[in-house]
């Protein structure tokens, strides 16, 4: 059938900002998405709260809505652009609840869209609770018993009839977020009563549980002449119980017969007939592995974080192909995009296996609860392809840059068995590594089959990998050995560890008996038809399907997975650059291993290798294709930090050079380039020792900011304010992060954090814009509220800072990027905080608002031309007469016992942005799309530390005139009161268990928290109960009183504030 | 670890790990895409004569199990893999693939580049191909192999040597044997229909003599060249029932009514090829197995009109008589292994008899 022609104008929903459940890969889809439309010559408009993105770019639709993603702007846009039809499934769970929400609010009949791809009956078959039971009933399909409820008390009763363990899924949530298992009434009441509130429509559904089965995923698409396919199935390593988003995932399935893949492909393939979808789908079964029975587990009817695994999985383009079929194509119209030579309507068969696993945030989290089940907890992931599924796994291990380079972590080998075991039982995030320690130490794989249902040919895998480390050793520099560790996907690293060697050696070693990875193709078919697609994975085998070109080459290092100081905002300039690169005409090679983003789309770069960001896997690929260099700057720390090691194998790097990166981050140097550079920074010193650290912290007095050298993402990073928790910390940070390097003592100074981007071409300086930020300096750039142009920084600074930027980039010879955070005191003196020689998380947001096409014109510098090559001939680019406003988006509800309070400690997931003519408005925006709701009247819950006190007394008042109602615990209140505020008392938690502060969140009557952290730690419980209760309850909470002045500022502008005559001063 | 030598007709060797029995044969060796059913595949006696190596890298996860054979007695000469799986996790399962074969004279080698050689299959269409052990004479293998014969005979090999009843009370369907899957059985019992499946080489009188209402031709190996007496067979039955050709079967009915086979470069051997089907303009998906297809120029007289066509290469996947109560297809819509979307191939079977078949006795 031929695309349709009633329709010109197409609204496509992007999915928002990062958080957890909700990553990168709606990024991959959306830019497909709209790329796909555009080429069948649609009038594309999309809209997206997220800056950070490579679909928001303003080239990938006809026109780019940044705005937040609710009912009263979708439909703004909607009143402006009259579209024809409307699109969400591509844009995730936040996608598909807009257009909803439009459809409810009558908007879409009033002004005729049509929704494409998922219908709204299909969507609420799938998604709500009974009805999708009534279809799968109608349809013959198994679902396990259940019961939705709307109270506490349905649940209890349904548990009395059906027994324990259950499971409580809420109606509506990302992520399965406030869903869980209870094993008895306590739990049931617990999980329920959250996952009531959290649900948008106030319902759960209580089901029986089947955990322990195996669970299976199938990716499958429909056209609408009901052409349907299976494009992939996964299976989880973990089975039911554990989030397929936190689960180990293989592709295909590896312990199913034909017999069980035929049952459960029938069964998905007559899902999503039944809902009409035109589009894709994901549909989660779960399978006893004792029989063929087997139960449908969920139904996502768009595509999804599995979806954007399958596609990079088999090099089918779900998303793209989604947007296609939206429009009326059928799939056997469609050519392959891979293959070229085939049809589009095939089911893809892969000749590799291919392992993912989640990518957690625990490394910054240590006290967060580690503990894996229903709720999703990893911010990414990471795949790798081999072909064998212990090269894979092993391959995948090291893709995760968590410092571990085998199925090993040292930690968890140095637990005794029975802590060994009884982490087992916990399931946690590490279970992988203490699976491998047991059965290092000869267990049994039955025992652990027992505790963690994992299939025993999983274990036995494992298994393997262990027994033959142990052959390994026994051999060392053996060559029959080492051939067939390689073939396993053992590193490098792993081997001359055990073998006692420099991974140089062994490295030497293999290229003297031609020891290397060959390049295969993921071309969809395995091998069947030809095939010209340039995305490769490495294997050791025989024939090497990578071709070389004679053409000049450049390699692009990728980010790897997003994680927590690293997110999308790094792949966004990697895929710039490689675009850069393509369109000057060499030949750009990506080496990434992050399926959810656009730069491992094998169409976007020149060639794509799917493999691990370690030295060892991208030497491999340099000794391949032989490129005129490497860049890294774009690829964040990751890739920076793979410099060293391909500078010491002779590896050209192209931009700033490895010596003025070190520079820049070897404290000593970087501080002796300031000094000559005649640019203040705050005092500080390294230490070593805790004596050391209280010296140095008495000299230049407190509060200081203490933190490790070497780290990513202010990791560890605390403000002292006593010699106390100085002990503290460096009894503690000390051990767990850095064993030789030392904690670095900075003088905290208080004032006003500013930020900018640069790009410096060796010579020259551009600075796109200078950004300020709302919270003072202690909260983490990435944390705070970033505001365009500066709000309340004078020109003096301004030009201090203009100077500064340029003295760094020239004297550094920074050729590309960079980025520095500076410090305002009261006095106007301005400090250097931190260089970075590399892409920033605000590039793509800057990049965006000043209309700088930064990446680009970085690579080109990078390249060799000067800034006033391309026409950019001032310093710094004039300033938007709009604000814009970058608020950051947290994941604090998913994370259970994760403090919330901001600090040095980078917390945040992803970020919104918000525009307008005010700073008022642009704030309302961010804070809107970031998820903040901003009523004009309402109650504010106020727990102050007492140093806070009289500059929170302002906020309060401002509140109080604006009509809000404020309720303050004894000491705030009764400050607040001797002010002459009316205040409510809101009661301690030890002094009544039930109606308590606590109590006041969780009902719901209070629209907003202010909580601020006393300066001596040891007392805080309270508040971080509060700060908790308020996560997990969707209620914002202000760690920050600056966050909570901004929050003011837009409360105020949107209400009139009454105050009586008597008040009036003067 | 016993090593092993694959030798291709082309002169290549590849050396990999030995598995399963050491019963070396000489074979064509052909690449199978399918990522589940090896147990299927290996017992498939249509592959008789060849040497599969399946694209699928990893083999053998689920052990062999009672249920999921499609014959007694395998008949493949040789099995590739890239890995075979020792320690098979499967609720059904209750023997290793290697011992399996080992048990039925099967040799197998594993740690092959199976990419490769199926790279190369597809650009220079399937080759003679043999195993060896370690220490063979290669040159003298390839000699071999450049002037060996394939069998011819794989039908008479294959098929039953006795006609055996499967009774049922449903419509009486006679099964001509050239190497029948059991899925095929399977299927028909499944529809009531009481069976009588006979050897290739019965009369066409001996048919008729059973009064029976449909004639089922199996699949089975080779061309229709190799069992002239069974094309003569369909020939004799074709006015008189109703007749459902599939795999060789469908090739046999198609050169019955005067159509021409021709060979492929490297056929279709997969679970999942796309076929358009044109009566119903959709496309369906089923398992495929067959290195020849009826040529497209041969069709024009024969009374037979393309039903259904693989959706990437055009190659003619099912057929059906204008006037004569005939169906054939080339795939297998017994979905064993493979998908199961054609299965109404049979309900159209039972149909066509329901309509012209006789009463119940």
């Amino acid at each position: 059938m031929p695309k349709r022609t009633d329709i010109q104008k197409i609204m496509v929903i992007g999915s928002g900002p990062i958080v957890i459940g909700q990553a990168a890969e709606f990024d991959y889809a959306g830019t497909q998405a709209c790329t796909s439309l555009r080429e069948e010559g649609y009038e594309v408009i999309l809209i997206n709260s997220n800056p950070a993105t490579i679909m928001t770019d303003s080239v990938i639709a006809d026109r780019v809505y940044i705005e937040p993603l609710t009912l009263e702007f979708a439909s703004r846009i909607i009143y402006k652009e009259r579209p024809d039809a409307i699109l969400g499934s591509l844009g995730g769970q936040t996608g598909l609840n807009l257009v909803v929400e439009l459809a409810n609010s009558g908007i879409l009949d009033e002004y005729h869209v049509e929704v494409l791809g998922t219908a709204l009956d299909a969507i609420e078959k799938a998604e709500d609770r009974d009805k999708f039971r009534e279809l799968m009933y109608e349809i013959n399909e198994p679902v396990p018993e259940s019961v939705i409820v709307h109270t506490i008390e349905e649940a209890i009763a349904f548990a009395q009839s059906n027994g324990y363990p259950l499971v409580v899924r809420p109606a509506f949530t990302l992520g399965g977020t406030g869903g869980g298992f209870a094993n008895n009434e306590d739990e049931l009441r617990m999980i329920c009563d959250n996952g009531l509130k959290i649900s948008p429509v106030h319902q759960c559904l209580i089901e029986q549980s089947i955990a322990g089965y195996k669970e299976i995923e199938y990716e499958v698409m429909r056209d609408n002449s009901d052409n349907a396919i299976v494009v992939c199935n996964m299976e989880n390593v973990d089975p039911v119980g554990i989030h397929t988003g936190d689960s180990i995932v293989v592709a295909p399935t590896q312990t199913l017969t034909d017999r069980e893949c035929g049952i459960m492909r029938a069964s998905a393939l007559k899902i999503i007939r039944a809902l009409k979808i035109c589009g894709g789908c994901n549909i989660q079964l779960a399978l006893d592995p004792q029989s063929f029975h087997y139960y449908v587990i969920e139904v996502n009817p768009r595509v999804s974080r599995s979806s954007a695994l399958a596609s990079k999985a088999t090099g089918y383009p779900i998303a793209k192909l989604a947007a296609k079929v939206a429009v009326g194509l059928t799939l056997d119209e469609i050519i392959n995009p891979v293959t070229k030579t085939s049809y589009a309507c095939a089911e893809p068969t892969i000749d590799y296996v291919v392992a993912k696993l989640p990518r957690f945030p625990f490394d910054k989290f240590p006290k967060a609860d580690r503990s894996l089940g229903t709720q999703m907890k990893a911010t990414g992931e990471v795949m790798s392809i081999g072909r064998t599924f212990d090269e894979a796994i092993l391959k995948a291990i090291r893709s995760l840059e968590m410092k571990i380079d085998h199925l090993e972590k040292a930690d968890i080998e140095a637990l005794s068995d029975e802590a060994l075991w009884a982490k087992l039982e916990k399931q946690d995030d590490e279970r992988l590594y203490v699976i491998c320690a047991l059965l290092r130490r000869n267990a049994d794989p039955n025992r652990i089959h027992d505790i963690t249902q994992m299939d025993l040919y999983f274990l036995q895998r494992f298994n393997n990998i262990v027994a033959f480390e142990k052959e390994c050793k026994a051999h060392p520099k053996d060559v029959t050995h080492l051939i067939k560790a390689k073939k396993m996907g053992f590193s490098d690293a792993y081997l001359s560890r055990v073998w006692n060697m420099q991974e140089q050696e062994l490295f030497d070693l293999r290229k003297k008996h031609n020891i290397l990875p060959v390049y295969k193709m993921v071309d969809t078919c395995a091998g069947e038809y030809v095939s010209n697609t340039p995305y490769l994975y490495s294997t050791y085998e025989q024939e090497n399907e990578s071709v070389r070109s004679d053409r000049k080459k450049i390699i692009v290092l990728g980010s790897g997975p997003i994680r927590i100081g690293q997110g999308v905002e790094f792949d966004y300039a990697t895929v710039h650059c490689v675009k850069t690169l393509h369109e000057c005409g060499y030949e750009a090679i990506v080496i990434n291993n992050n399926p959810e983003t656009v730069s491992t789309d094998y169409s976007i770069s020149d060639k794509l290798y799917f493999e691990p960001l370690t030295l060892e896997d991208v030497m491999h690929v340099i000794e391949w294709e032989q490129p005129l260099g490497v860049i890294v700057q774009f690829g964040g720390q990751t890739a920076i930090n793979l410099a060293d090691g391909l500078v010491k194998r002779g590896v050209q790097i192209l931009g700033t050079s490895l010596e003025d990166i070190d520079r820049a981050e070897d404290r000593h140097a970087f501080e002796a380039m300031l000094k000559q550079l005649e640019i203040p920074q705050p005092l500080g010193e390294t230490a070593f020792e805790i004596e050391e650290a209280l010296q140095i912290a008495k000299r230049i007095g407190y509060p200081v900011l203490v933190r490790p050298s070497y780290v990513l993402g202010g990791r560890a990073m605390e403000i002292v304010h006593n010699d106390d928790d100085l002990c503290i910390y460096m009894a503690t940070a000390v051990q767990e992060i850095s064993h030789d390097a030392p904690i670095l003592v900075d003088k905290y100074i208080v004032g006003k954090e500013v930020e900018i981007d640069a790009i410096c071409d060796g010579e020259n300086v551009l600075i796109p814009g200078i950004m300020e930020h709302i919270e003072r300096a202690g909260v983490h750039s990435g944390d705070s509220i970033s505001v365009y142009p500066a709000p309340t920084i004078s020109k003096k600074i301004k030009e201090t800072i203009i100077e500064y930027t340029k003295r760094i980039g020239k004297g550094f010879h920074f050729k590309g990027l960079f980025n520095i955070q500076f410090i305002v005191d009261k006095d106007e003196q301005v400090y250097v905080l931190e260089v970075n020689p590399r892409s920033s998380r605000t590039v793509p947001f800057l990049s965006k608002i000043t209309n700088v096409p930064m990446s680009y014109v970085a690579t080109r510098c990078v390249l060799g031309e000067t800034l006033e090559d391309q026409g950019y001939k001032e310093i710094i680019h004039p300033e938007t007469k709009r604000t814009f406003v970058k608020a950051p988006v947290f994941s604090f509800a998913k994370l259970r016992s994760v403090d919330t309070t901001l600090g040095p400690e980078m917390k945040s997931t992803g970020e919104a942005l918000g525009q307008d003519v005010t700073l008022e408005k642009a704030l309302y925006k961010a804070l809107l799309a970031s998820g903040v709701k901003v009523p004009d009247r309402g109650n504010v819950l106020m727990t102050i530390a007492d140093e806070d006190k009289e500059e929170a007394l302002d906020i309060a008042k401002r509140f109080y005139n604006c009509g809000y109602g404020i309720y303050a615990t004894s000491g705030t209140a009764k400050y607040l009161k001797t002010h002459g505020i009316e205040v409510h008392d809101a009661i301690k938690i030890n002094e009544n268990a039930d109606k308590n502060v606590l109590h006041l969140i969780r009902m719901g009557r209070v629209n907003l928290v202010i909580n601020t952290m006393s300066q001596n730690k040891s007392v805080s419980k309270d508040g971080f109960l509060i700060r908790r209760t308020a996560a997990e309850n969707n209620i914002s909470c202000f760690t920050s009183l600056d966050t909570a002045k901004a929050m003011i500022r837009v409360v105020e502008s949107l209400s009139f504030t009454t105050i009586s005559m008597n008040e009036l001063e003067g | 670890m016993k090593e092993r030598l694959l030798v291709l007709e082309d002169g290549s060797v590849y050396k990999g790990i030995a598995f399963g029995s050491d019963r070396y044969r000489i074979g064509e060796l052909i690449f199978q895409t399918g990522m589940s059913g090896y147990q299927e595949i290996i017992s498939d006696l249509s592959y008789y004569g060849q040497i599969v190596m399946m694209t699928y890298p990893a083999i053998g996860g689920c052990g062999i199990n009672r249920d999921d054979f499609e014959s007694m007695d395998p008949q493949i000469f040789g099995f590739v893999v890239k890995e075979f799986c020792e320690y098979p996790s499967n609720f059904r399962s209750h023997m290793t693939l290697s011992a399996f074969m080992e048990q039925k004279g099967i040799p197998g080698i594993a740690d092959i580049d199976t990419r490769e050689i199926t790279r190369k299959l597809r650009e220079n269409g399937t080759m003679k191909a043999v195993m060896a052990d370690i220490d063979a004479d290669v040159e003298h293998l390839i000699k071999q192999l450049k002037e060996a014969k394939l069998p011819e005979d794989g039908v008479q090999k294959v098929s039953t040597q006795k006609p055996y009843p499967i009774p049922s009370r449903g419509r009486k369907v006679v099964m001509i044997d050239l190497g029948t899957k059991f899925g095929l059985i399977r299927e028909l019992n499944k529809r009531g229909c009481d069976l009588v499946v006979m050897p290739y080489d019965t009369t066409a009188k001996e048919i008729l003599s059973l009064s029976c209402d449909g004639v089922v031709v199996s699949n089975g190996p080779g061309t229709p060249d190799q069992i002239t007496e069974t094309v003569e067979t369909i020939r004799a039955l074709m006015d008189h029932v109703v007749i459902l050709g599939c795999g060789l079967g469908h090739q046999v009915v198609a050169k019955a009514c005067g159509a021409d086979i021709e060979k492929m470069k490297f056929g279709h051997h997969g679970n999942s090829t796309p076929i358009r089907s044109l009566e119903k303009n959709k496309v369906e998906f089923a398992a495929t197995n067959h290195t020849y297809a009826v040529k497209e120029e041969s069709l024009s007289g024969t009374g037979l009109k393309v039903t259904h066509r693989a959706l990437n290469d055009d190659v003619i996947e099912g057929l059906r008589h204008e006037t004569k109560k005939i169906i054939s297809v080339e795939f297998n819509p017994e979905a064993a292994c493979g998908a199961d979307d054609m299965m109404y191939i049979f309900d159209e079977f039972i149909e066509m008899m329901d309509k012209g078949g006789k009463q119940h006795a």
